[in-house]
């Protein structure tokens, strides 16, 4: 018999049984569409981390204060007043820093901020006119602090679009307008473009003012939060951690690492932090799909199994008609092939579809990983030939009369 | 020379069902000549379903031998017996054991597909077969939209569709009114006119006494074997 007579024998036989069909086909379609739905959303939470974080600044070194020791006694983190301007001015303008394109000084505090008759908390970062590359800012409307803003001590604010949609209507153009931070009256002169994120991340929900505004204006203080660091290029990283790590321990003169009172993190090392978070989730995702892959091969396998050794009866009887060992596995075979092939391309097609509503839905990343396809395909493709073909194999050994009397 | 189509000696076929043995046959010694019409009788459990599949080669004896024209059967290969099977013999089950689902025609035809002959060939066969049993106005029915005697029809076409020299037929009249009965031992008595060796399994004497030689099995022997007496003829209205 030749091929294509096989496939239309094949097709013809599994349009008799449709029901036993339609369930072998469920399984094979339901274990391949939810690999391949579940290693997806893994692989675009794992992309969506990603991007999030590098598009903050991918040469980005972010020196924040750390324990202030006195004696025996241990600060918390972050709460100490260790960096200044001049720890900032000193990594500008130090020949041993050499790796260093921008520094951006920044001071950051909470304040109470009103419009007309709306109000709001939000973050208030006092920033150098750098600020704007540095932390890669867009703005969608006017203009972000300048050199001025910042030596006049000027009452300006550029506001995140989260802090608009608080305060102030929609369609009213906020440039222009003033808004009260802690009681002094600002002029907005930009809005920036969205960067996305949400919650404490949310970097839309924030207004920029001049640093020495919030140092002398707003927060009555003379120390940094932050001092956010540009390197040459992405390979000049670790060097540039060190130059501005030694500077500063020697300006603070302090003589052990371990007792520096602040900190460099890199973009690196939040990626790799991020990374590994998202990767745990991944491979508990890999996990659950693994499972539903077992899962749904074993049902495959009972249904291939099941239904092949149902149709002992009818082996024997092709074979008492004179079908030969050969053309009896062939079919089976066929049939297997054919039922695996079109279950997986639903499954496929399932899968996909499914897990570009998810993503439609979560307004996440919508990447398909062809590596988890072909797994699960070749899974259940492997499991549902393997299952029909060895039942069929075994009767057709079989006498016929053995098999026609098969219970 | 020797006309004989079936000779079997010594044969014996024991089942075993853990330590208990049961001699479905023993030491049957039998020869069949080509042409003849043999009724093979005798009550259940005598062994003559179990000496109709050795002869159908559908399955094989534990001892003895056995020749299907001058070729020793047990000495085949698979592919061998599924050609004799296919070419050489027409077996008709007690259980028609027809493929549910699949309508008269491509029943009737599946034998001519394993050898391989040409699709319209096949058809056109399988047509003027069952238009001969009298089924030519129910070619696309499946087998549970027609009666046990029709389909017992069916199963009729299907052992001739391949002109086999032998047919072989399990009890073909027990599960249908009489007045069928008749009917199929026509067909039978027809075909054997033609030269086709006929040989059936019954229970009941007045279908026996259709054919030309009654053979009797009790306990795996046999135990009467003869032609002594008036074969029934059937009048034919074909």
């Amino acid at each position: 018999m030749t091929i294509l007579k096989l496939t239309v024998t094949g097709i013809k036989n599994l349009a008799v049984n449709k029901m036993r069909t339609g369930l072998a086909m469920l399984g094979i379609v339901i274990g391949i569409g939810s690999v391949i739905v579940l290693i997806s959303m893994g692989e675009a939470t794992k992309f969506a981390v990603q991007s999030q974080i590098q598009s903050i600044g991918s040469n980005l070194l972010t020196v924040s204060p750390g324990f202030q020791s006195s004696g025996a006694v241990r600060g918390a983190a972050g709460g100490a007043t260790t960096l200044t301007l001049e720890d900032a001015e000193s990594i500008r303008n130090s020949p041993k820093v050499t790796t260093v394109k921008y520094v951006s000084s920044e001071y950051s505090g909470r304040a109470q901020v009103i419009a007309g008759r709306n109000n709001t908390n939000t973050q208030v970062v006092g920033v150098e006119e750098v600020y704007e590359k540095v932390r890669k800012i867009a703005m969608s409307s006017g203009k972000f602090v300048s050199v001025n803003n910042v030596s006049a001590m000027s009452r300006v604010a550029v506001l995140g679009p989260t802090v608009v949609e608080d305060l102030f209507d929609e369609g009213v153009s906020p440039v222009g307008e003033s808004i009260r931070i802690s009681g002094k009256t600002f002029l907005v002169i930009g809005v920036t473009k969205s960067k996305g994120g949400s919650g404490m991340q949310n970097q839309d929900d924030r207004i920029f003012v001049p640093l020495t505004t919030a140092q002398k204006q707003l927060f009555g203080s003379k120390y940094l939060t932050s001092i956010a660091l540009e390197a040459k290029s992405e390979n000049v990283m670790t060097a540039a951690q060190n130059q501005v790590g030694y500077l500063l321990l020697e300006r603070h003169k302090i003589t052990s690492t371990a007792e520096a009172d602040f900190r460099i993190m890199s973009q690196a090392d939040i990626l790799e932090t991020a990374t590994a978070v998202t990767g745990t989730f991944t491979s508990m995702l890999t996990g659950i799909a693994a499972i539903s892959l077992l899962v749904g091969g074993i049902g495959i396998m009972n249904i291939m199994l099941m239904s092949v050794t149902e149709r002992t009866r009818e082996i024997g009887l092709r074979k008492a008609l004179g079908a030969t060992k050969k053309v009896i596995i062939l079919q089976f075979l066929t049939e297997s092939t054919i039922l695996t092939f079109v279950g997986g391309a639903l499954g496929i097609t399932i899968g996909i579809c499914g897990f570009y509503a998810y993503s439609l839905f979560n307004n996440s990343t919508f990447i398909v990983s062809v590596g988890s396809v072909l797994l699960a395909f070749v899974v259940s493709a492997g499991i549902g030939i393997i299952f029909g073909w060895y039942p069929a194999r075994k009767a057709a050994n079989l006498q016929p009369i053995e098999a026609l009397r098969y219970e | 020379m020797n006309d004989a189509i079936i000779e079997v000696s010594h044969l014996s076929k024991i089942y075993k069902t853990g330590e208990i043995q049961t001699a479905a046959l023993s030491d049957v010694s039998l020869t069949i000549k080509k042409g003849e019409f043999v009724a093979v009788m005798g009550p259940s459990g005598s062994g003559k379903s179990t000496l109709m599949h050795i002869l159908g080669a559908l399955d094989l004896p534990t001892e003895g031998t056995y020749f299907l024209d001058g070729k020793e059967v047990s000495k085949l290969t698979d592919d061998e017996l599924a050609a004799i099977r296919n070419r050489k013999i027409g077996f008709v089950f007690q259980a028609y054991n027809l493929l549910p689902r699949t309508s008269a025609i491509d029943n009737v035809s599946l034998p001519m597909e394993y050898a391989g002959i040409a699709e319209n060939e096949q058809k056109e066969k399988a047509k003027k077969l069952l238009t001969l049993v009298g089924l030519g106005d129910r070619l696309n029915h499946s087998p549970n939209k027609l009666s046990g005697g029709q389909q017992q029809r069916v199963a009729i076409a299907r052992a001739l569709i391949m002109d086999p020299a032998i047919i072989l037929a399990d009890e073909p009249t027990g599960n249908i009114a009489s007045a069928q009965a008749e009917e199929i031992m026509a067909i039978f008595q027809k075909l054997n006119q033609e030269g086709h060796t006929v040989i059936m399994i019954t229970h009941e004497s007045d279908i026996a006494e259709h054919a030309s030689r009654i053979i009797h099995i009790k306990d795996g022997k046999i135990v009467k074997d003869g032609n002594g007496h008036k074969q029934k003829i059937v009048k034919n209205n074909n």
